[in-house]
Parts: C-alpha cells; structure tokens; sequence
C-alpha cells in the first residue's frame, strides 16, 4: 500500500514540475511532510547530503525519501516513478521535433530560445561560483575564499592545458580539498 | 543457411546490447560526476557525449538543454532520455535513464543507512568543498565553449545577456524566460521574411 502511494506521489512530481530538481523540492516536502515520511529537521539534512553526493538533486532526493519508506525496494522504486513521466514525454517531444525539425516555425522558435539558454547557463555558473567561492564567516557575514578560487584556476589550467579528463580533475580537487580546507 | 541467419541475427543482438551497455557505462559516468543541480553535468556531458563519443554536436547541446529544461521532470534525466532516445529508440532511453540515476541510488542508499554519522563528517565536507571548486571552473569553460559555438549575431549575444540579468535580479521563473525567448525567435523570422517579401 505505501509503495504505491509512493509511487504516485513522485510519479506527480515527476510529471508536474517543470525547471528541474531545485524546483522539486518544495513540493516533495509538502507531500512528504504531508504523509509524516520525514521530520522538518531531516528533510533539511536530507537535502544537504543531495547536494553533496553525485546525481541529480531530484533522483537523489527521491531515493533518500524511498529508502526510508521503503528500503532499496522503495528507493528504487521511488526513483522509477519519478523518471517515468520523463521517459514518456521526452519520447512524445522527440517524435514531434523529429517530424517537424525543419519547420521554419520551430527553427524560428530554437533560434530564439538558444541564446537565452546560454544566458542561463552563464547565471547558474555564477550560483555555482558563489556557492563555492563565497563562505560564511562566524561573524555572520560572508567571506571570499582566495584558495577555493586558487584551486578553481588550478583545475581549469589543469582541463586546458593538460587535457586531463574532467574526472580525474575533480577526484584531484577532492582529494586536495582533504589537505588545504 | 537457416544456421547463417541465425547466427547474423544473433550477432546484430549482440551488437544492439553492447550499444545499450555503452550508453548506461556512459550516462553512469555523468551521474557519478554531477555534483550540484542539473548544470554540473554539463562538463562531464561535453567530455564523454560529445568529444569521445561523438554522440551529439556541441551545438546541439543548447537545444537538448532548453527542452529538458521546458519539460516536466529533473533536467539530467530529461536531456539523458533525450540524447539515448535519440541513439537507440526507447530501449536507448531507458539505458540512459538507468545510467544516469544508478550511482545516486546506489551512493544514497549507503548514506542513507549511515546517515547520522555522514551528516557531520568533516572529511566529507572538505572534499566536498574541493570537488566545488574544481566543478566551478569546469562549468565556466563549457559555458564558454557553448558560449563561443551559438552566440554567432550582436542579437544573440544581447538576448543571452538580457536573459542572464534577468535570473539574477528578478524572481521571473525560468520557463518564461525560456518561452519569451521563443516567441521572440517567431517575431524575428516573422519580420525578417516580411522585410525580404516587400
């Protein structure tokens, strides 16, 4: 019985958020404080261990809250139910842009949306270097951080000039983070 | 000749779940490494999708990215559906799909089961903030590239700029920044193909 309450609770998530995890999360709180799964207090830890580990803030989310309910049984389902209306509209919307590709329209319509989607895309950068760059002091305020943005300059001369795979680059960074932070 | 046809169908199976089993390897690859929102993946996207693999071109990225972001549903798993579904068909897809969310369940399901002692684990958070940065300068430079590859017109570049203020001073969902984008995309071509007609 709660795993198919489950599954359709993140089966709607799934399908009736749009702007990615971030935009999720109010609305898994609200189901799932709704259902007393998770504590306030938790699902604020639950979402700082989202963000720390790998994967996507909504599937990682989804699992934590399967997990707890279910075990792996329901993480795994949780995690199905929230890909699934993906699955099935991203097919939808392929097959239609795949048929109409070469209208003018929807050509017209790309052309418009691509350079507003390079803008978003140098805005999130921006979200992502304040997060790492920007750390709050004891005092209350906040602080820049000279050898987090050291380290970025390393990483990218390292990508660039050294043609190192993005992986190892992080993993290095990682391990580097151990000794200077 | 039965026993040759058989086999010639035996081989073409094999070779169609060798290719579903590059795209899970793959996708697997840029869920382990996406640290952060759905924009971290972009550096491991651009490294194991488009430059060894050769899947999708560079370009192409912007598209996959506004669709996945104007869908319903976690951007990394919508622009992974895209990109198998369009390799492979459905059972493309789904590989993807299962590729990209496996390393969250399987990271998540460990942590989950020691939560309290991750939840303060100061080693954890020093290599987090490493990782952080690394990803920072790895996002710059793809944005740079994309950057580079799509803004080609001064029209380009002032929309993705006004586009960029726009998230970062105002509360406008991104969804709409993302249609009016389209709509003025209609507008242009409207005007440009009246201008050409008179």
């Amino acid at each position: 019985m709660i795993y198919l309450q489950m599954f359709w609770i993140f089966f709607r998530l799934g399908l009736f958020t749009v702007g990615g995890g971030y935009a999720m999360l109010p609305l898994i709180q609200a189901e799932i404080s709704r259902y007393g799964w998770i504590t306030g207090e938790e699902f604020v830890d639950m979402i700082a261990i989202a963000e720390m580990t790998p994967g996507a803030i909504g599937v990682n989310t989804a699992t934590f809250v399967g997990f707890r309910q279910g075990g792996l049984f329901g993480s795994v389902l949780a995690t199905a139910a929230l890909t699934l209306p993906s699955l099935i509209v991203v097919v939808l919307v392929s097959k239609v842009l795949d048929r109409f590709q070469d209208h003018p329209t929807v050509e017209a319509i790309l052309s418009g949306i691509r350079p507003v989607v390079a803008g978003l895309i140098a805005s999130a950068a921006l979200f992502i270097a304040q997060a790492a760059f920007i750390n709050p002091a004891p005092s209350g305020s906040v602080v820049f951080n000279p050898t987090a943005f050291a380290l970025a300059l390393v990483s990218g001369v390292a990508v660039v000039k050294f043609k190192l795979h993005p992986i190892t680059v992080m993993l290095g960074a990682g391990v580097l983070g151990l000794f200077i932070f | 000749m039965a026993e040759v046809g058989k086999t010639a169908h035996a081989s073409k199976r094999q070779s169609k779940m060798r290719f579903l089993l590059e795209i899970f390897v793959t996708f697997f690859k840029v869920g382990a490494f996406t640290f952060g929102g759905g924009l971290a993946m972009l550096p491991l996207f651009e490294k194991e999708v488009i430059e060894n693999k050769g899947w999708i071109q560079r370009q192409d990225i912007l598209d996959i990215y506004a669709i996945s972001q104007s869908l319903p549903g976690v951007i990394a798993v919508n622009s992974s559906t895209f990109i198998g579904y369009r390799l492979a068909g459905i059972p493309g897809a789904v590989a993807a799909i299962i590729g990209v969310t496996a390393p969250s369940l399987i990271v998540i399901v460990i942590i989950a089961s020691f939560f309290s002692k991750f939840r303060e684990n100061f080693y954890a958070a020093k290599a987090l903030h490493g990782i952080r940065a690394a990803v920072t300068a790895l996002i710059f430079l793809a944005a740079y590239r994309i950057g580079k590859g799509s803004l080609k017109s001064l029209g380009g570049v002032i929309v993705a700029a006004v586009a960029f203020g726009l998230t970062l001073f105002t509360d406008i969902h991104v969804i709409y920044i993302i249609l009016a984008g389209g709509l003025g995309g209609i507008l242009v071509s409207n005007i440009g193909r009246r201008g050409v007609g008179q």
